[in-house]
């Protein structure tokens, strides 16, 4: 049996397999799409802001486990929050929320989704 | 005796643990292991002989220009070329592509044709791209058939009267496909365009012989086969070299210097500016011997061996996908394999759990990912040191992937 505990946590496991914030976002109006030169992974992000608060989010793209447990978990810590305060969500926060070891080479995959945040508050990278 | 029996006690790295398990490297085709002779080769001209080369006019300096240009000879021979002096010594098949597309593409005009091909690594993409916007060319490229080979009547098509440079790979870092080097510059030849082949990932499993190939340029990195990082080989036929203006400077690719001009050195150090990879050099020499020794029909013979049983183990798990010509096409020492569902990256990290090293991700190739409709693809690639048991072992691993994430 292949020792997956040491390498994905159960919140990795469960956001991998049933993402909540997967799909497209109808009415977004902020957008951002990047990729991770490393190994290709492209993650989209949609916003719906309501003024300055973002009321809703969703996420698409091809992405490992880990990156698409990172961009659900960062969908749910951004919803309902003003974007001055989302803005301000740290590598940290997600790593708190998967409960997962990452190692160096894959601490882009968690932070890919964050910087797609930060272009999409920005206005830019649709 | 399988050729594993004789080579692994070679190589020290393979009495590793990795995560607690005997290391199986599956990934030779993105950088090889060493043997022994190579690392002490090394460390020993380290240790006794090391100076800089050409001008040292005491003992070390002359060992170490023997030894340096030793390893030119070595080549030579290795790759059946004509003379020494079509033996350049670089940084790499990258380095080697970027100073031809440089060299080559200096003279041309707006509106001439670089032709590279769909299942081209970015190294022998990207240096065509910048020439062709610094001298306004048309940058064309061979598709890839459904079954992964060179579309050869499509290359027909492609190649016209302004075709100047035809630049693609021997093997394919992610199919495995084997190009017909010799037919597509034969064709390339009768459109008048100049052919430069990308022998990364050939050199380290195929006889070579320059003669054979017909091609104008040919570059590869020891760092595959066996040998060092950091330096690399390119062959060019005499006359090609001949005419092309060198477009790096410095010293030793001089003759005679002015403040305003300069004569430029003979061939090869024509292309060698500065000081050149002198230890590595020497670690070529002990990676061409090591090879030489085993002989490289055997080296291949085994490999193929192992790819052949790779394709197969993988190809009839469920959910498994494997990418490239058919089994009975000959193919190079690679398999990209995808696992329904499971991201490569995923599949790759999972697979070193059980401390099998394999690569994972779109292999410096995203042009081909985007033919393949893929984000990327998990590769297991062998050398000399595989042995089967180790592909009956990854076989084993990916047919529990699914399973556990």
């Amino acid at each position: 049996m292949i020792a997956t505990r040491a390498l994905y946590s159960d919140v990795i496991r469960e956001r991998w397999r049933r993402p909540r914030f997967r799909g497209e976002l109808p009415g977004a109006t902020a957008v951002a799409e990047d990729v991770n030169p490393l190994c290709g992974d492209r993650v989209r992000l949609m916003l719906r802001l309501d003024g300055v608060r973002i009321v809703a989010a969703g996420f698409v793209g091809d992405s490992c486990a880990i990156c698409t447990a990172s961009a659900d978990v960062l969908a749910e810590l951004v919803v309902g929050r003003p974007a001055a305060e989302a803005r301000a969500v740290a590598a940290g926060d997600l790593l708190a929320v998967l409960q997962a070891d990452i190692r160096p080479t894959r601490m882009r995959c968690v932070t890919l989704p964050l910087s797609v945040l930060a272009q999409a508050l920005n206005g830019g990278g649709a | 005796m399988r050729l594993h029996e004789i080579t692994r006690g070679d190589f020290p790295v393979l009495g590793r643990v990795v995560n607690g398990h005997p290391l199986v490297y599956l990934d030779s085709a993105a950088s090889s292991q060493k043997p022994r002779t190579v690392i002490e080769a090394m460390s020993q001209y380290y240790a006794r002989s090391h100076a800089n080369v050409h001008r040292s006019i005491h003992t070390l300096g002359e060992e170490a220009t023997e030894l340096y240009e030793g390893a030119r000879d070595r080549v030579q021979r290795f790759i059946g070329a004509q003379s020494r002096e079509e033996v350049v010594l670089t940084r790499g098949t990258t380095d080697g592509l970027n100073l031809l597309a440089d060299a080559l593409c200096a003279g041309l005009a707006p509106g001439d044709e670089v032709l590279i091909t769909e299942m081209e690594h970015h190294s022998n993409i990207i240096p065509w791209q910048l020439a062709a916007r610094r001298q306004r060319l048309a940058l064309r490229a061979v598709p890839v058939t459904g079954s992964g080979l060179l579309d050869l009547d499509a290359l027909d098509r492609l190649l016209s009267a302004r075709t100047r440079v035809v630049a693609f790979t021997h093997v394919s870092n992610v199919l495995g496909t084997i190009n017909p080097v010799a037919e597509v510059c034969a064709r390339a030849r009768r459109a008048g365009a100049v052919t430069v082949v990308d022998g990364a990932q050939a050199a380290p499993h195929l006889a070579l012989d320059m003669s054979l190939l017909g091609c104008d340029f040919y570059v590869f990195s020891p760092h595959k086969m066996l040998g060092p990082t950091g330096i690399g080989v390119l062959w060019g036929r005499r006359e090609r070299l001949e005419a092309l203006e060198p477009t790096r400077g410095g010293g030793e690719m001089i003759k005679e210097v002015w403040l305003d001009r300069a004569q430029w050195n003979d061939l090869p150090w024509r292309f060698e500016p500065g000081t050149p990879p002198i230890a590595e050099a020497v670690g070529l020499t002990a990676a061409v011997e090591y090879l030489e020794k085993l002989g490289m029909d055997r080296v291949g013979e085994h490999e193929r061996a192992l790819t052949r049983q790779a394709l197969a183990g993988l190809a009839a798990l469920p959910g498994v996908r494997v990418f490239g010509p058919p089994a009975s096409v000959s193919r190079g020492a690679v398999v990209a394999f995808a696992v329904e569902g499971l991201h490569p990256h995923d599949v790759a990290a999972l697979l070193d759990a059980e401390g099998i090293a394999v690569r994972a991700g779109h292999h410096c190739a995203m042009p081909l990912m985007h033919r393949l409709g893929v984000v990327g693809t998990a590769r297991a690639s062998f050398s000399v040191f595989n042995a089967p048991d180790e592909i009956d072992h990854l076989v084993r691993t990916v047919a529990d992937l699914r399973s556990v994430l």
